[in-house]
C-alpha cells in the first residue's frame, strides 16, 4: 500500500501544509499537540474537506481539489479508531462490532468476526453495553469495530492517549498483533515517543502544520532534536534485534544485534523472535577505554559519527557500533574532559536494568522491511 | 364509582373521538415534526428565524385565530381544502379529520421543541464514527440519530397527544361542535356547562379527561426511563 498525501488546509489561525508518501506497515504521524496530526488524519478519513491538495491510496484518488474529486467518508473504506472510542451507546458490543460489516459489500468482506474477537480478546464482552466497559475494553472493541468493516487502511487517532499506563500496557500488545498478523496498513497518530518507537515501521514528524521529517523509525528516532521537549528524555536509538537465548540462572534474555549481544531483563519470547529495542540516550554512558570492574553488563564498541548540541548543558553523541547507531546524552563537561570528537573509538555502556517493558516490544517481522 | 363509568352513548363517543383525534394528530405530526426539528437544529439557511417563528405561531396566537386561519385555508372554499378535496378526496371541514388537523397544528410547536432539543444534544462524533464505518447520511440518521433521539421523540409525542386531548378553541372554530363527529371531550364538557343540569356530565368527563392525561404522562415517563436505561450515555 502506498499512501500519498499532499494537502493545504486552513483552520482558523492554524495552517497545515503537509506532503508525504508512505508505504509502511504502520506509519506514525508524530508530533506535539497542535502540530496538525489529528487534522491530517481527519483529512485522510474524509471528516474534513481540504482547501487544496490531493490524497490517494494505491493510485485511488480520494481527494483532488484540482479536478474536484472528493470521495465521501462512507465510500472510502478507511477504518478509524478515535481517541474516545465512540462506541454506539444504544447497541451491544456485538451490535457495534457488526455495524460496519453491514455496509461492506459481501465481495469485499475479508474480516472474520471470530478471528477479530479472538485477536482482541473481547469474546466475553459481546453481550455487554458500551457503558459497562472499562476504557481499555472500549478501545479494543472500537478497534474490532473498525476492522470488521474490512477497511483498506486503518487510521488510529491517539488510541491510547486517554488511558492510564496500565491500560496502555494492556492494549499495546493487541496493536502489535494487529500490525504483525493482519495485512491492513495502519496510520497511527501519537505524541508519545514510547508508542512510536515500539509500534511504527515509518514515522512522519509534524511540527506546526508542516512535515519536519519522514523516514524509517530507526533513522527518525536518532534525530533527538525532532522530539518535543517534554518527550526528549524518552528519545534514543531504536534497534531491531532478535532473541538469541535466555539466561535462566540470572533471569535475563540475550538479544543479538549488529552492535553485539545486549542483555535485558527476561522477556517472554522464544529464541529467534524479533525484538524492537529502544535505548534511551540518557541511559547510555561513554567510556574511552573498555571498562573493567563495572556492574553494567552491556558494553558496545563503536565510533563517534556525530556530536550535536542538546538541551541545556548536554550534548548528544551518535556512536556507530558495527552499523547500529547508539545515541548517548552526556554533559558538555564530560565531552570536554574525555575529549570526545568525531571518529574517536569509544565504548557505549548500558545497564541491563535500564530496559523495561516500555522499551522492549516485539519487533516487526522481517518482511515488513520490503 | 358507578356514576363515573355510567356514561351516556354521546359521552362515550366524545371520549372515543377525543382519543382517536389525539392519536391521529400525534402520529401525523411526527414525520413533519422530526423533519422541521432537524432543519431547525442543524440547518444553516436564510429565513431560519422566520421558519422558527412560523412553527411557534400556534403557541402564541389566540386558538380562535388559528382555527379561523385553518377555516380559511382548509375549509371547503379554502385553497388547500378545495385542492385536497378535489384530488385526494380528503375533506376537513366539519369532520373529525378537521379536528385532528386543528389539534395537530396546535400541538406541533410543542413536539418540534422537544425533538429539536434532543437532536441538539446528539453527539455528532457518533455520527462521524458511523460514517467512517460505511454508513451513508441516511443510514446514519436511521441507525444512529433516530435511536439516540428516541427519548425526545417520546416526550414530544406525549406532549402533542396531551395538547390534542385538551384542544378546544381552534377545534370548535374550525369544525364546530357536532356530536359524534367533532365533539371532543372539551367541547362536550363545554356543552354540558351550557345546559341546566349538566353539572354531573361535565364532572364525569372532566375526571375522565384527567385520568387519560395522567395515563399518557405516566406512560411517557416509563418509556423514557426504559430507553434511558438501555443506553446509559458513556
Amino acid at each position: 500500500m502506498t499512501l500519498l498525501v499532499d494537502i493545504g488546509h486552513r483552520f482558523g489561525d492554524f495552517e497545515i501544509e503537509a506532503s508525504f508518501e508512505s508505504a509502511g506497515r504502520l506509519t506514525a504521524l508524530f508530533g506535539p499537540s497542535g502540530s496538525g496530526k489529528s487534522t491530517l488524519i481527519n483529512l485522510i478519513a474524509g471528516l474534513i474537506r481540504p482547501e487544496k491538495g490531493r490524497i490517494a491510496i494505491d493510485g485511488r484518488v480520494l481527494v483532488d481539489t484540482q479536478s474536484d474529486v472528493f470521495v465521501p467518508m462512507h465510500k472510502r473504506r478507511i477504518g478509524m479508531v478515535f481517541q474516545d472510542a465512540r462506541l454506539f451507546p444504544h447497541m451491544s458490543v456485538a451490535g457495534n462490532l457488526r455495524y460496519g460489516r453491514w455496509f461492506t459489500p459481501a465481495s469485499e468482506r475479508y474480516a472474520d468476526i471470530d478471528a477479530v474477537v479472538e485477536l482482541l480478546g473481547i469474546g466475553h464482552l459481546l453481550d455487554r453495553r458500551p457503558a459497562k466497559l472499562s476504557g481499555g475494553e472500549k478501545q479494543r472493541v472500537a478497534i474490532g469495530r473498525a476492522l470488521l468493516a474490512s477497511p483498506k487502511l486503518l487510521l488510529m487517532d491517539e488510541p491510547l492517549a486517554s488511558l492510564d499506563e496500565a491500560r496502555k500496557a494492556e492494549i499495546l500488545p493487541y496493536i502489535e498483533r494487529l500490525r504483525d498478523e493482519t495485512k491492513i496498513p495502519i496510520v497511527y497518530v501519537s505524541h508519545s515517543v514510547a508508542e512510536v518507537a515500539r509500534l511504527a515501521s515509518d514515522v512522519v514528524v509534524l511540527s506546526q502544520g508542516k512535515v519536519a521529517a519522514a523516514g524509517p523509525t530507526g533513522a527518525i528516532m536518532q534525530r533527538l532534536d525532532l522530539l518535543p521537549a517534554e518527550e526528549r528524555g524518552e528519545g534514543g536509538a531504536v534497534l531491531d534485534t532478535r532473541v538469541l537465548r535466555h539466561d535462566e540462572s540470572f533471569g535475563m534474555t540475550v538479544l543479538g544485534s549488529p552492535a553485539g549481544e545486549i542483555r535485558v531483563p527476561r522477556l517472554a519470547r522464544p529464541a529467534g523472535t524479533p525484538v524492537r529495542l529502544r535505548i534511551r540516550a540518557r541511559d547510555v554512558m561513554i567510556a574511552t577505554e573498555e571498562p573493567v570492574g563495572l556492574s553494567a553488563l552491556n558494553i558496545l564498541a563503536g565510533t563517534i559519527t556525530a556530536v550535536r548540541p542538546g538541551v541545556g548543558p548536554t550534548v548528544e553523541i551518535a556512536i556507530d557500533c558495527n552499523g547500529a547507531i547508539v545515541l548517548a546524552r552526556i554533559t558538555e563537561q564530560s565531552k570536554h574532559t574525555l575529549r570526545l570528537a568525531l571518529g574517536r573509538r569509544v565504548f557505549a555502556v548500558i545497564k541491563t536494568v535500564s530496559f523495561d517493558s516500555a522499551t522492549t516490544g516485539p519487533g516487526l517481522p522481517a518482511e515488513a522491511d520490503g | 364509582m358507578n356514576w363515573l363509568l355510567d356514561l351516556t352513548p354521546d359521552e362515550w363517543n366524545a371520549v372515543r373521538l377525543s382519543i382517536k383525534v389525539a392519536t391521529v394528530a400525534m402520529l401525523f405530526s411526527l414525520p413533519p415534526g422530526i423533519l422541521i426539528a432537524l432543519v431547525l437544529a442543524r440547518g444553516k439557511f436564510w429565513g431560519k428565524t422566520l421558519l422558527n417563528g412560523l412553527v411557534h405561531l400556534p403557541l402564541i396566537l389566540p386558538p380562535v385565530v388559528t382555527g379561523y386561519l385553518l377555516l380559511l385555508t382548509f375549509g371547503k372554499r379554502g385553497p388547500a381544502g378545495a385542492f385536497l378535496a378535489e384530488h385526494f378526496g380528503i375533506v376537513f371541514s366539519f369532520r373529525w379529520t378537521g379536528a385532528a388537523l386543528a389539534c395537530g397544528v396546535m400541538g406541533f410547536p410543542l413536539m418540534v421543541r422537544a425533538i429539536r432539543l434532543s437532536i441538539e444534544a446528539v453527539d455528532r462524533r457518533m455520527e462521524a464514527a458511523a460514517g467512517t464505518l460505511g454508513a451513508n447520511p441516511l443510514w446514519v440518521f436511521i441507525t444512529i440519530t433516530l435511536p439516540l433521539i428516541l427519548p425526545g421523540l417520546i416526550a414530544g409525542s406525549i406532549l402533542a397527544f396531551a395538547k390534542a386531548m385538551g384542544e378546544f378553541g381552534a377545534t370548535i372554530t374550525f369544525v364546530s361542535n357536532i356530536p359524534n363527529e367533532t365533539q371532543t371531550l372539551p367541547s362536550a364538557i363545554y356543552t354540558f356547562t351550557q345546559v341546566p343540569g349538566g353539572d354531573d356530565g361535565a364532572l364525569r368527563l372532566t375526571l375522565i379527561s384527567i385520568v387519560i392525561s395522567m395515563a399518557a404522562l405516566v406512560a411517557s415517563e416509563v418509556l423514557a426511563r426504559r430507553v434511558g436505561r438501555r443506553m446509559d450515555i458513556e
